[in-house]
Parts: C-alpha cells; structure tokens; sequence
C-alpha cells in the first residue's frame, strides 16, 4: 500500500504504461515540457521524452481523430482533454467515429485508446469549465466509461483502460485532485472496472454517486449515522458497461435509493439506474427513490452560487432525512 | 484565383508507367467506373437502400493516387469511396455485397455504402461525416513516423471538407509534426449540391496549403499522368522525412451528391464540356496514340472488366443476409 493524491495516481499510472508498453503515446495540450496544467503528467515527458509524450496543438478535433488513427494502425494512445467540456469540440471524433469504427469495419479492428478528461464543478471555472462530461457519452455503445472517484480507482482504472483492447474514456474529477489515499498499485486492476463498489455498508438507503460526488456522500452517511439512520454508500465506478447488480442487492436489503450526481436532472444517468431498479427491484422499494442533481441552469461563476448549484452534504442529509 | 498554374504533366505514359502497368492502371480505372455504374443499376433496382455516393468521373483521382502507394501504406477516405477501395485492390463481389447489406460483405453488411474498409490493405476507414477521416489519417501519420519504416497515410477529402474544422486542425497538426501525410483533396466543383463557389470564397482551394506552410499543388485531376506523377513525388518526399503535402485535384462529379439527386442544379452544358475530359477516354486516346496498345486491346479490358462486374454483383445479390443475432462482440472486443 502507498499512499498518494489523485493526482499522483494519474501520474503513477501513466508513468506505469509508459514503461510497461513502448506503443503508447501521450498526447495533450500543455502536456509536455509544462507538465499539464492540472500536474497530471508531470515529469513523464522528462522521463519519456517527447515522441511519447508530446504536446499538440489546441485542435481536441485533429488529436482525439488522430488517437483513433493511432490505435488502428498499432500504437495506444492516451489522449488528456484539459477540461471535460472539451469533449463537446471533438465530439463527433469521440461518438461518430470512435464509438462506432469497429462496429462499422464489422468487427474486424480494434481500438485501443483511452481518452483521459478532468471535469466537474467547485474551482469556480464557470460554465464552460465545470463539466462532468458523464452524462455526454454513456448513451453511446462502443465506448467504455470510467468515473474514478478515488487514487486508488485513478491509478487502476487507468491501468485497466490502457490495457483494454476498446475505447476507453476515463472521467476524473478537478475537486479531487489534491485528495489522498491508500493505492495498492500491485492489486488487479481490472477488479475496479467490473462495476460499483460498496463503500459504506448501511441498513435503511442505498445512496448512489460518481466522481466528487462519492465522498461528500460518505460524509453525509456519517452525519446521519449519528442520527441513527444507516445508509449504504456505493460509488458506481463505470457508466457502461453498466452495471447494477451490486446496486440492485442493496435496495432489495435498505427498500430505498437515492442517486447524487453532478449533472442535470433531465439525462442523468441516476435515471437509467432508477430506472432499472423498478424494473428489476420493484417489490422491494419501500420509498419513492430520489435524485439529488445540479439545478437546471448552467454552472454560475459566484462562488455562493456555484457552491449553492453542486449537490451537498446537507441536501443529501436532508434527501434521505425524507426519505426514510 | 491564384497565381499558381494547373499542373499537367507532360511525361509519356510509357515512361510513367510502362506499357503493361499502364494497362493495369487503365484496367482499374474502368472498374471502378464499371462498378459505380452497376451501384447505380443496383440502386434502380432495388437491392440496395438507403443512400449511395458515386464517383463516377473521378477515376483517375483514385486510381492515380492509390498506384503511388506501398502495400503497407494507409488510407483514409469517404463516403465516396468506392473506387478508393477497388483501386487498392478490394474484392469487388464483397464490396457489392456490403453495399447490398449481406453476410459476405467486407463488413458483414454492418457499414453499407459509405464504410468501405479492409485492414489488410490498409484502407483503414470511410467516413460519412464530411472532414472525419482526414484526422484519422494524421494519426496513422503519426504511427508511421513513431515506427520509422518509410510509411506514408494518404486522406482522400472533397472540396467541400476543406470548410471544416477537422480539415484545418489536421493540415496544420501534419505540418507542425511534419508528418508524412499526403491530403488529396478531390475538387469536383460541388460540396453535395452546392457549387463550391456559392459557399467558399476561393475557386482554387490549393492556397489554403499556404496557411500551414505545406507543399501544395494544384493538378488536373482527370489526367491519370498527372496525378500519378505529382502524387508518387510527393509520397516519396514524405517517406524520406520530408513532411506532408496538400494536392488540390481538379475533377468533375459526373452524377449528382447522392442517389436522390439528379443534379439539377448544374448549369446547361457543364457536364457535357466535362464529358469531354473524361479521364478514362483521356487516357486510353494516349495508350493509343502512344501505341501501346490498340483500340481493340482496350475494348477487351473493358469487356473483362464488365464480366467480373457481373459476377461479382450477382453473386453479391444472391449472398445470404446476416443473422439477426446479439452484435455486441462487433461492437466491443469481449475479453476470454
């Protein structure tokens, strides 16, 4: 075990692919010499050199293509997006072309990339640099959606998409990546990949949640535990394939679900978890499952108001205080 | 206008290709044309649906470009394709067969008419989105640079693309990493169906070579030498390092955007003029003016060609379609 900040485990794990395969390639804007803004990538291009870590121009469009090109003619390409939002400029890259080539060329290619995107609310970078992105491509067959929530879910989710013979896009979360924790950097890495974790076991609701949202949860949980009521807390790791066994076996033992996440209600993915959970669970659900989402407005700059927009401790304490 | 002149080249085709490549090259132009004109009967008929993208008229573009490559080069295209993919020497009989939606199609009937690909040739993808292809091919530029063993990606595009995003972004990244990437932009006067005049503020499209410093020519794109020629220098500059060129190649669309459109839009006498530069007929006048073979040589060859176009379609229409079972393994690779 070692311990190390999100941050570092993006790093460690990069810096363990770089080593492991010399196929792969890092490409990104800031990347190189700066170390990427976010400090995501610092000291591989010292390490690596720059025909493997390389800095490209601001064009998501040329180099999120050109990863597709890459990983159909023999080299693996982990492609950084500084800002999630930045999926919206390469979005016909990342949905009509690499979603859908191996489907397209019948079967008969596969595509080995990872697409790294840092998103998400909290450091006060207004609308068009506090996205999540999540909602944008679970929709899409083809792809392969992580969410990693902590260091150890950074270094192996990371691991794992490298080493995946598909698409792969792996969402970390700005507000987390000064956060610590205990990284096993020998365990499998593809365990973290399977489907949700349980993190907190719990008796009266299942609460459900991705990214940042997965600890202001767990504090939550502690907060009512004081109050007696016991909430299980499930961090959901992987947006497709999706999985919700584990989630499915929690509501049938608590009767209620509460999904938080950092997206707008409308499209969320705590509507397709719910959804699945009254058409495979509905005998058990004791209460009306609930959703806690951002407001139906885009993220406002004022500090008070971004921190007002972004699902809280409070409001899921109160969430569940009505719930149960 | 610009003041850069049309390229045409003035080498013998005996000199530039040899007799009996030229054949060959004759050979592969009239297939491709031989194969777009039984889509179109195939259309009419029934068998295929949906949408087809033909390019006619476009012959020597293709087929001039794709000689200039090694086996192991990589290409990327659109959806009009077709003859991108048979003058690299795809399977006519699966080509139709994907077109027709069958079993046997190069992709099993799961692309259609505008996602032509084989791996083995290198013909890496066809894309439907207008710009899409020409960042992949940067990327296998990149592979071919990281792997240092004298690859070059080529991306076919039509004018039309050269007012999107993708285009830009990919010229100027080729550039910046002088990769070797060869851009052939396929001027056939119409973006779908709008001349290229009524939406681009430049008739010759090569000047946009000059934003990003790049090598650019600008070529008539129905003469099979010409193209042969400028393509085949610069592929072989950008194998040995010397980084990524942009051809503008002068053609005409002999149909309309599509299988819906007639092409009324054209104004009268237009397509007749370009009729008269049909690149097969140009090139065929010069095999016989240069004698390197007869006219009845060239008959033969086109009656070849037309019997393997017959066999190939019927035995596409007659292939069996594919199952309607569970494609999730053609849509993620599933672990063992």
């Amino acid at each position: 075990m070692q311990t190390m900040t999100y941050r570092e485990a993006i790093v460690a794990a990069q810096r363990d692919a770089l080593s492991r395969n010399p196929d792969i390639i890092i490409m990104g804007e800031d990347i190189g010499a700066a170390g990427s803004p976010f400090k995501t990538t610092q000291g591989l291009f010292e390490e690596f050199g720059g025909d493997r870590v390389r800095d490209t121009p601001i064009s998501e469009n040329a180099f999120v293509g050109a990863a597709l090109g890459m990983a159909i003619t023999g080299y693996r390409p982990i492609v950084e997006l500084m800002f999630s939002d930045f999926m919206g400029v390469c979005f016909d890259q990342i949905v009509n072309n690499i979603a859908k080539h191996r489907f397209m060329c019948g079967g008969s290619v596969e595509v080995p990339l990872v697409i790294r995107a840092m998103g998400g609310g909290g450091v006060r970078f207004g609308a068009q640099h506090s996205q999540t992105g999540e909602t944008w491509l679970f929709p899409f067959p083809g792809l392969k959606v992580y969410c990693s929530a902590t260091p150890s879910d950074a270094f192996h989710m990371l691991r794992s998409a490298v080493a995946d013979k598909n698409p792969v896009v792996v969402l970390e979360h700005k507000g987390l990546m000064a956060s610590s924790g205990e990284v096993d950097v020998n365990a499998d890495s593809d365990s973290h990949v399977t489907g949700p974790e349980i993190l907190r076991e719990g008796e009266h609701v299942t609460i459900v949640a991705s990214l940042g949202m997965v600890n202001r949860c767990l504090e939550a949980a502690e907060k009512l535990n004081e109050e007696g009521i016991s909430a299980e807390v499930i961090n959901i790791r992987v947006l497709r394939p999706l999985n919700t066994g584990p989630i499915l076996e929690s509501m049938k033992k608590t009767g209620s679900i509460l999904v938080v996440e950092e997206n707008h209600q409308c499209g969320g993915w705590g509507a397709e978890v719910i959804s699945q959970m009254i058409a495979e669970g509905f005998d058990y659900i004791e209460t009306p499952p609930r959703r806690v989402t951002l407001p139906d407005w885009p993220m406002p700059y004022s500090p008070p108001l971004e921190d007002a927009a972004i699902p809280s401790v409070d409001k899921v304490v109160e969430t569940v205080r009505d719930m149960v | 206008m610009t003041d850069r002149d049309l390229i045409q080249s003035s080498i013998t085709v005996k000199d530039l290709f040899g007799g009996k490549n030229a054949l060959e090259i004759y050979r592969k132009m009239v297939l491709v044309r031989e194969f777009e004109d039984r889509v179109h009967a195939s259309f009419q008929a029934g068998l295929i649906q949906g949408s087809t993208h033909l390019c006619q008229g476009q012959e020597a573009v293709v087929v001039g470009a794709v000689a200039a490559l090694n086996a192991d080069d990589y290409l990327t295209y659109t959806y009009r394709g077709h003859g991108t993919c048979l003058a690299r020497g795809m399977s006519a009989e699966a080509a139709f067969a994907e077109i027709f939606g069958r079993k046997t199609g190069v992709s099993g009937g799961l692309g259609g008419s505008m996602h032509l690909t084989d791996m083995d040739l290198g013909l890496l993808g066809s894309f439907a989105i207008v710009g899409a292809g020409i960042p992949v091919a940067v990327g296998a530029g990149i592979s071919a640079q990281a792997r240092k063993e004298g690859q070059v990606a080529m991306t076919f595009f039509g004018d039309g693309a050269t007012n999107i995003g993708a285009f830009h972004e990919s010229m100027n990244l080729a550039a910046a990493w002088q990769l070797p990437v060869i851009f052939i932009c396929e001027n056939n006067l119409y973006g779908e169906y709008s001349p290229i005049l009524t939406t681009t503020p430049l008739e010759d499209l090569v000047v946009r070579s000059d934003a990003y410093a790049m090598d650019g020519y600008m070529i008539d794109g129905n003469d099979v030498n010409t193209v042969y020629e400028t393509v085949k220098n610069c592929v072989d500059k950008a194998r040995d390092k010397g980084g990524p060129a942009f051809i503008e190649c002068k053609t005409y669309r002999q149909c309309g955007h599509s299988r819906s459109d007639p092409a009324k839009y054209r104004p009268e006498g237009e397509l007749e003029q370009w009729l008269q530069k049909d690149p097969i007929e140009m090139f065929r006048k010069k095999i016989i003016d240069e004698q390197l073979a007869s006219a009845g040589d060239m008959d033969e060859i086109r009656d070849e060609v037309k019997d393997e176009i017959e066999k190939a379609a019927t035995g596409a229409a007659d292939a069996p379609w594919p199952e309607n079972t569970d494609l999730t393994k053609y849509t993620y690779v599933i672990r063992d």
